[in-house]
């Protein structure tokens, strides 16, 4: 034991967590960190808005797999990261995120920059603290990271009042901690895993659809292996994009409101669905009771509380991804000693991919600058492990539907949320996480305007990405929902061409490119590539283009919209 | 499924084992507004001093059950959620209940009701008793529309308390 400020109790924590990085904005309650973290060997990456500060710390974890981590102030600065905690938590994405507070005694006198922090994040939130004492700051962190990253991950927020960091206590740090609520169940029941193996070798029509949850266990070598030994197609959901390579025959892409034809379609055929780390949301599956009509439903997850939630299930599976995807697959190889070579299901596959590909290739025909072939150009231009980060709206669909991700962890969107302004700081963290692949933020205007002041943090911070924003001057997908359910009723919509985004990123010290053709749009993504700083390349396309395919929201995939 | 009523709704009856400190009331009912389930009684009592034991009442069918006892589960603060059965357990409440009683004859009757009902008068004046009765929610219902009769001033119910019949327990 030592004595030591609670303040430096916590940057010591922090170090024996192995956190490198924290995306933060200081202010009061929170300078005593602040001021350890100054000599500290962390990198702090200051952000210019909180939100962006978490949305950073998301787009971290996401791209490295280890936790991100966020600081701000009490009041506003607590508040400010409110929308990015959401998003992770919807997303299952593991951030810790760190507050000050007004000291414990002025704790419920409406202070100054004082918010109900814990109340205020408790349903979006795993699970928070308010620290009480300079010497609980260890434990806290320990769980908090315990957390954050074990079971299902999901944002963690510590919250502490300028007292118990100003403080100095008697400090030890835990090796462990156990907490006697949490105990998450990994290994899947051995019955269930041989029920689901037997009927996946009975199936005459099977079909995967693979989830974030795939990503986050990383079991992608495994369902590789477990879809080709049977001739399994797999579909996944936005969340589970890169989870199984799209350039792999066996590929359906994405499934839901804006899913393949080949996915949706299959979906419609099929006589099992053996799910992994999804949560059927409404955006994946459709109208809940049309979901995969003639298929008995294998579903495994983590979360007990996912199994059964939207879409009844006939075998459910609790388990890690991972795990439960090799002991599957073992079960399958005792009952089958050889591959599958060929089946009608297989041919039948082959042909509804083929059926979206040649959609997909009438999609980047026509007049103008065309988001399906500008997706393709860039998956030409980047390295396969390039990371692809996205905002939110048609811009997000177009990347998910005619982005084609290798690898997991290249292909990071805000997927349960559906936060606008997600994609830029996400691409920050992610470059922070991985500063030697290219990081690309497909982004449309309206977006990009929410989280564009980031410029000055990749800029001074020395985090270069790359946003491509497919400009239509309008909030897309808002403006494509007027355009078939309201009439072409376009209210509010309309953003005018405002600002001039060249001269915007200029203005920051960051590149602009404007470009009119597939040519010019080539040579300015090459030179981002080799830029030292971000670059902004404005890409014009018509307000009128609309993201199909399209299934009208809580209808059934019969009634997709091509 | 959550939020969604349906016509095969009766109470359910579950217990949860929790960290006693600040803030678990606090989660676990935020999660049933959150999630839109219908709480229809909350106790709170202490097991240890680490340790509180809630019994909640919800309204909703088998499905909504499910939901609420996994997404309890999920809490870092709940240690451990079971589900009683109302045929096998002992449900308990206790009411004090204060009657207006202005003569001999309304107390005396009173009185007497109470002790048909096994309660008990804990406190009494000229114009009013308290009578304390403990038993089945149904029980009690049953008390204080007899002593509507004379005039109810005023109704304090604690909600109920529960508990599986034999040696199994919920552990912690």
């Amino acid at each position: 034991m030592v004595v030591m400020s609670g303040a430096k109790a916590l940057v010591e924590a922090l170090r024996r967590e192995k956190v490198e990085v924290i995306f933060g904005l200081p202010g009061g309650a929170i300078m005593p960190v602040y001021d350890v973290l100054y000599d500290s060997d962390i990198r702090h990456v200051l952000v210019r808005h909180e939100q962006c500060a978490a949305h950073a710390a998301e787009g971290y974890a996401r791209a490295s797999g280890r936790p991100g981590i966020c600081m701000a102030t009490s009041g506003p600065g607590a508040t400010n990261l409110v929308t990015g905690i959401t998003d992770a938590y919807m997303d299952s994405v593991p951030v810790v995120a760190f507050t000050g507070q007004v000291p414990t005694f002025m704790v419920g006198r409406d202070a100054f920059q004082e918010a109900d922090i814990i109340g205020i994040t408790a349903p979006i939130t795993k699970h928070n603290y308010q620290v009480r004492r300079p010497e609980d700051i260890p434990y806290v962190v320990k769980e908090a990271f315990y957390i954050a990253t074990t079971g299902r991950p999901g944002p963690v927020l510590v919250d502490l009042p300028r007292d118990t960091q100003v403080g100095e206590a008697d400090i030890e740090f835990p090796e462990k901690v156990s907490i006697r609520g949490y105990k998450p169940q990994t290994t899947p029941h051995p019955l269930q895993v041989k029920k689901a193996a037997e009927m996946l070798v009975r199936a005459e029509k099977p079909l995967i659809l693979a989830g974030g949850g795939v990503i986050i266990s990383g079991a992608s070598k495994e369902l590789v292996e477990l879809a080709e030994y049977l001739l399994i197609p797999v579909s996944t959901t936005l969340m589970g994009k890169g989870c199984f390579p799209e350039n792999h025959p066996l590929s359906l892409g994405m499934m839901g409101m804006h899913g393949t034809t080949a996915s949706n379609k299959a979906v419609l055929e099929a006589d099992l669905i053996l799910a992994v780390g999804v949560r059927f949301s409404d955006r994946t599956t459709g109208k809940f009771d049309e979901f995969a009509p003639k298929a008995k439903i294998i579903h495994v997850d983590i979360d007990p509380a996912e199994i059964g939630k939207n879409i009844p299930v006939d075998v459910p599976i609790v388990g890690d991804a991972k795990t439960t995807l090799r002991k599957i697959l073992d079960a399958v190889k005792s009952l089958k000693e050889d591959r599958v070579k060929e089946t009608p299901w297989a041919q039948r596959v082959a042909e509804l991919k083929r059926e979206f590909e040649e959609y997909a290739e009438k999609m980047c025909q026509g007049e103008g600058l065309k988001p399906p072939k500008l997706m393709k150009l860039m998956r030409e231009l980047l390295p396969p492990k390039a990371i692809v980060t996205t905002e939110v709206g048609q811009n997000q669909m177009w990347a998910a539907l005619y982005f084609k991700a290798y690898h997991p962890r290249t292909f990071i969107s805000s997927g349960g949320l559906g936060t606008m302004g997600f994609g830029f700081p996400a691409s920050i963290g992610a470059k922070a996480a991985a500063p030697d692949v290219p990081v690309v933020d497909i982004a449309g205007d309206g977006s990009f305007l929410m989280t564009q002041q980031e410029l000055a943090c990749s800029v001074s911070e020395n985090i270069p990405v790359t946003v491509v924003i497919l400009n239509n001057s309008m909030l897309g997908m808002v403006a494509q929902w007027q355009r078939l359910f309201f009439d072409r009723r376009y209210a509010s919509t309309n953003l005018g061409e405002i600002p001039n985004f060249v001269q915007l990123a200029k203005s920051y010290g960051a590149e602009g490119y404007r470009v009119d053709d597939y040519d010019e749009f080539t040579s300015a993504f090459r030179d981002s590539m080799k830029n030292e700083v971000t670059t902004v390349i404005d890409v014009p396309i018509s307000p009128e283009e609309n993201v199909f395919p399209m299934v009208p929201a809580g209808r059934s995939f019969r009634e997709m919209i091509v | 499924m959550a939020g969604v009523r349906s016509s095969n709704e009766q109470s359910y009856v579950i217990t949860a084992l929790v960290e006693h400190r600040p803030g678990v009331l606090f989660r676990v009912s935020n999660l049933f507004r959150r999630r839109n389930f219908n709480i229809e009684n909350i106790t709170v009592g202490t097991v240890d001093p680490t340790t509180a034991r809630m019994t909640i009442v919800i309204k909703g069918d088998e499905k909504v059950v499910e939901q609420v006892v996994k997404q309890l589960n999920k809490l870092v603060d709940v240690v451990r959620v079971s589900t009683l059965d109302p045929e096998n357990s002992v449900i308990r409440e206790l009411a004090l209940v204060k009657v207006h009683a202005p003569n001999s004859t309304a107390r005396g009757d009173i009185v007497q009701f109470a002790e048909v009902f096994r309660g008990r008068v804990v406190d009494a004046s000229r114009e009013s008793l308290i009578v304390e009765v403990t038993g089945t929610p149904d029980k009690i219902d049953a008390f204080i529309d007899l002593m509507k009769t004379y005039g109810v001033k005023e109704l304090a119910r604690t909600g109920i308390t529960a508990m599986v019949r034999g040696p199994k327990t919920v552990p912690g």
